[in-house]
């Protein structure tokens, strides 16, 4: 069997590790994000990541995390921190740090064209479609993604009733002694910190599908906060396999072939939902 | 000692002030509606109460033991509420977040306060319902028993009937008096329904160009209340 010797690969292995533990934080976020209507901020967020990169190609960063991180997070933080107090609401906030980033971005990069890189557009797309570097990871990305889905997944799981509190209700979570303020700065840091990995991994739009789709299932059938992240994790985990596998089978682009495992899913969830109501 | 004491409070946002000089306390057992037109700053006052917002100037004291996050509160509903994928007793349950600081996971006693507060509002054939599958009416009492489980003392409501229907209005009413007289838990209420506040509160604040707290009776004959009722209300 082809599938066989594909999966005794060491790429192949290290790609379905990470695949799996990127899609596995996206979703746990995606619920509370898509609950809370920033379902954009992963598009968002990865754009300014890419508008950071560019600055930092053009000013000859040799280590373009230094400044891609913190200015994700900045943008993340002021995002979702400022809240229901926010000046310009939510999804025109991130439709405008998003697109503004994405030109500026590109706009200096055609301005100042990098030495030693003259594929522009080339770039460009495996920014935004991920190209081939799940394929492609080091030692380094496999263990950095390792630790970083631990952090999440514990951060999750310990502040799970709090996120709850904050997503359902966040004037009486403050009003009765929860720091809202502190829980909306930690879940903006860290949706600023996976999104930044995963897009170096899997591409800006992989990771705004990846955030929004196994959420959306979930909620088609599920009822309660607590079965739709269970749920939205385990679509997640199960469309990334699906994907990588496919893909490698046959020989599709990984993440796209992610998100269409993802669309499926989710029409499979709409119809069960439906035929569930009817019931 | 008063539960609440406003002192000289003055409150609006970013510097510009709605409303100036506020005095009044709740007392425990009171039941105290919040009059007054649209715009005049009742929600405001709610969220100042509530540490939600700084006051401009002034101060709001707690008394008898009771601390600012121990007071239940009923906000009106969000959109992002209005389709939350969450069960009956997820909700409640989380009225006990306050108490929680850093310990993640709830406690014991929390899951039976929530309990017991679901079968105080009568809806424990509906706790492992979907919120959103519920009516007006039943999404309020769900709202109002994690109110419950956020206090023992002082209730804040926030228009509690708005957009419910005269029947289920009524019955609202009856299980907010009840809360006051049998379980002594003291309320304070927005209200639009003027006619409903004279007959179930103890005490009125009108806010707006004039203001008047005191008691029923005694605003009826004030001349705030005086030109208030005669109109009705807002609205009519």
């Amino acid at each position: 069997m082809t599938l066989r010797v594909y999966l005794q690969m060491p790429y192949v292995q290290n790609a379905l590790l990470v695949g799996v533990l990127v899609a596995l934080c996206a979703s746990l976020l995606g619920v509370t994000l898509v609950l809370r209507r920033f379902s954009f901020i992963g598009d968002g967020l990865s754009h300014v990541a890419f508008g950071a990169m560019a600055v930092a190609a053009v000013t000859g960063l040799t280590n373009d995390m230094l400044l891609v991180l913190p200015v994700t997070i900045l943008c993340a933080v002021l995002l979702l921190a400022s809240g229901s107090g926010a000046k310009i609401k939510g999804d025109a906030a991130v439709a405008m740090i998003s697109v503004g980033a994405l030109a500026i971005g590109y706009l200096l990069m055609n301005l100042f064209p990098p030495s030693g890189k003259s594929n522009i557009s080339g770039d460009v797309c495996t920014t935004l479609f991920g190209g081939t570097s799940i394929l492609t990871l080091t030692k380094l990305e496999v263990w950095l993604s390792i630790g970083l889905s631990v952090v999440v997944v514990a951060f999750f799981v310990l502040f799970y009733h709090k996120i709850f509190a904050i997503t359902f209700d966040e004037s009486f979570a403050a009003a009765t002694g929860t720091n809202t303020r502190l829980y909306n700065l930690l879940i903006a840091v860290i949706i600023a910190v996976v999104i930044v990995l995963a897009m170096n991994l899997v591409g800006s739009l992989l990771i705004s599908a990846l955030v929004v789709f196994p959420a959306l299932s979930a909620m088609r059938v599920f009822k309660s906060f607590r079965a739709v992240s269970v749920c939205a994790a385990c679509i997640s985990v199960f469309c990334a396999v699906m994907g990588i596998l496919i893909s490698a089978v046959a020989g599709t682009p990984v993440g796209s072939t992610i998100v269409a495992a993802n669309i499926v899913v989710f029409g499979v969830f709409t119809l069960l939902g439906f035929a569930r109501g009817r019931l | 000692m008063a539960l609440l004491t406003c002192s000289d409070l003055s409150l609006g946002y970013e510097g510009k002030a709605i409303l100036e000089h506020i005095e009044f306390e709740v007392h425990a057992g009171d039941y105290l509606c919040i009059v007054g037109e649209n715009g005049s700053g009742k929600s405001t006052l709610m969220k100042t109460i509530l540490g939600l917002i700084r006051p401009l100037k002034g101060k709001v004291l707690t008394g008898d033991g009771l601390r600012q996050s121990e007071i239940g509160y009923l906000p009106q509903q969000t959109v992002v509420q209005r389709d939350f994928p969450a069960s009956v007793y997820e909700i409640v349950l989380s009225g006990c977040q306050g108490r929680q600081r850093l310990r993640p996971f709830y406690t014991r006693a929390d899951k039976e306060l929530a309990w017991k507060n679901i079968r105080r509002m009568e809806l424990e054939p509906l706790a492992r319902r979907c919120y959103r599958e519920l009516s007006g009416g039943q999404q309020q009492r769900v709202l109002l028993a994690r109110a419950l489980c956020a206090t023992r003392k002082l209730l804040l409501l926030d228009e509690p009937v708005a957009g419910l229907d005269p029947k289920v209005t009524a019955e609202m009413y009856q299980l907010i008096s009840d809360l006051n007289r049998k379980d002594g838990i003291t309320v304070v209420m927005i209200s639009h329904d003027l006619e409903a506040a004279l007959r179930y509160a103890s005490h009125i604040l009108h806010i707006g160009a004039s203001i008047y707290c005191g008691p029923v009776a005694g605003y009826l004959k004030s001349e705030t209340g005086a030109r208030w009722t005669q109109r009705g209300g807002e609205g009519t």
